[in-house]
């Protein structure tokens, strides 16, 4: 199947999602459990990635800046700029993608190899809508929510390892995540996140959705999910930052 | 009554149901038998709406699923149930979860409703113990059934089983075909079976329609079955070693 062809499909497959829609109530519960499995359940992955990548960009930064005539300052706005702009957004958002779109994937993909999926539709039930609606409302939801965190805890985290290991005071580094600060970069990386949330589980779904043959085919829909959705978030990256910077 | 005309489908050129036609009665246990890959599976999707044939109908006391609405599609999807050849139950949910879930999705009907018809579903399947327990937690033939009580929960007119015994040992197939033949007579709902099992083809098959390679070569009863004369039935008859050795006596 041509590029063009499996575009066409996951335009088609998004457009199901709001056709013969079920009971509002049906979304609130499916959505609430939605946002346990993948934003409460992925605290932990979030929070590490997170801290260690401040700490690491917060000693490399340092590493590199070798002339008296930077201040040490420049070092936690490098961390703090770094976080907001890319680090925070969009790694993270590739880490959620290993995470919670091979979840998607192989969920749904298993969900049509043993007709679960069949069963949902002899009984007159949209289910792509059922299925697929409440994870991306979910994902909408708490991703940004994670993301807020992991920009907490990278910039926590490029403070204790600069602290520690001598690269810069705590007064200088509390200074240069305040120095020039653009207040844009924070709703610019919420926005980024929100778009990412909706590639990621739109594109996992559809693969999983389609999934067709047996475990070996879920596992395959699993990886290509991670992959395709790795490659949109950075496609969408870089769009939005040229539109919106 | 459930009335097919000239169902055909193919995948990709390859013809798989080739003008197929039949009529299954209200209150019979009727049966597609045939062997693997002769298009069973196919005619049953074509028939519960989940692949649209290429020719032919589809009627439901009269309503043509495929060239009906929307509103005629659900109403006639409403009347269904079916059991999938691995139970198809959702792993997420427990054994009462799932039986009542058709409920939850299409009444309005209050909690303990709903409870108190999915519980009664389970006890007509023998299984009123098992409510809470999960579907990896439970044998094939438990999912069989507790497949079949989530098909009747809505009370249907139509009840189809795909190879209901797959799977099982002799004693649990045996089971299973007598639970569905008297869900059957009981409700007087309408029943398509799947199979290519001998004991269900001389047990419950009181119109049966043999298919190979895509083709309805033979359509009779369980009465009438030993006596064809049909080279491709009979091969497919007497591979049963047991049906061998009556014909032999």
């Amino acid at each position: 199947m041509n590029l063009l062809t499996r575009l066409g499909r996951y335009f088609i497959f998004l457009g199901m999602l709001f056709r013969r829609r079920e009971k509002a109530s049906v979304y609130a519960r499916q959505t609430l459990e939605e946002a346990v499995l993948l934003g409460i359940d992925s605290i932990f992955i979030v929070s590490i990635v997170s801290t260690f990548i401040g700490a690491v960009t917060c000693v490399q930064t340092a590493y590199n800046l070798v002339s008296p005539f930077i201040p040490d300052y420049v070092i936690s706005l490098i961390v703090r700029d770094m976080t907001l702009l890319e680090l925070a957004p969009t790694i993270t958002s590739i880490v959620l993608a290993g995470k919670v779109g091979s979840n998607i994937a192989s969920g749904l993909g298993t969900m049509r190899i043993s007709e679960q999926v069949d069963a949902l539709e002899v009984m007159g039930l949209n289910s792509v809508s059922y299925l697929v609606l409440p994870k991306i409302l979910a994902a909408v939801l708490v991703f940004p929510m994670l993301i807020t965190i992991a920009g907490f805890l990278s910039i926590w985290g490029g403070y204790v390892a600069g602290t520690l290991t001598g690269a810069i005071t705590p007064d200088e580094y509390i200074y240069g995540i305040r120095a020039d600060f653009i207040p844009f970069n924070v709703p610019f990386a919420l926005i980024k996140t929100v778009v990412f949330a909706f590639l990621i589980t739109s594109i996992s779904a559809f693969q999983g959705y389609y999934t067709e043959g047996g475990a070996l085919e879920v596992g395959k829909a699993s990886t290509t999910a991670v992959t395709n959705s790795c490659i949109a978030i950075l496609v969408a990256d870089y769009l939005l930052a040229q539109l919106l910077l | 009554m459930i009335e097919i005309q000239n169902v055909s489908k193919a995948f990709n050129g390859r013809q798989v149901l080739d003008g197929i036609s039949g009529k299954f009665e209200p209150g019979n246990c009727s049966l597609i038998i045939g062997g693997s890959g002769t298009g069973k599976s196919v005619l049953l999707k074509c028939i519960i709406g989940l692949f649209k044939p290429e020719a032919g109908n589809v009627l439901y006391a009269g309503r043509d699923f495929w060239e009906g609405n929307a509103d005629v599609k659900r109403d006639i999807r409403r009347e269904m149930g079916v059991l999938f050849q691995g139970g198809a139950l959702f792993d997420s949910k427990n054994v009462l979860e799932n039986v009542k879930f058709p409920l939850d999705m299409l009444t309005d009907q209050s909690e303990k409703e709903k409870i108190e018809r999915a519980e009664f579903c389970l006890q007509r399947v023998g299984l009123e113990n098992a409510a809470k327990r999960m579907p990896s937690e439970i044998s094939g033939g438990m999912k069989k059934r507790v497949g079949i009580a989530r098909a009747i929960v809505m009370n249907p007119k139509y009840l189809f089983c795909d190879e209901p015994n797959s799977g099982l040992d002799p004693l649990t197939s045996v089971k299973i075909d007598e639970l569905i033949q008297e869900i059957t007579d009981e409700y007087k709902i309408t029943t398509v079976v799947i199979t290519h099992d001998m004991n269900s083809v001389l047990g419950i098959g009181e119109y049966i329609m043999f298919l190979h390679k895509g083709h309805k070569l033979w359509e009779g009863s369980n009465q009438n079955i030993l006596d064809t004369d049909v080279p491709e039935l009979q091969e497919f008859l007497y591979a049963n070693q047991l049906i061998r050795r009556m014909k032999n006596h």
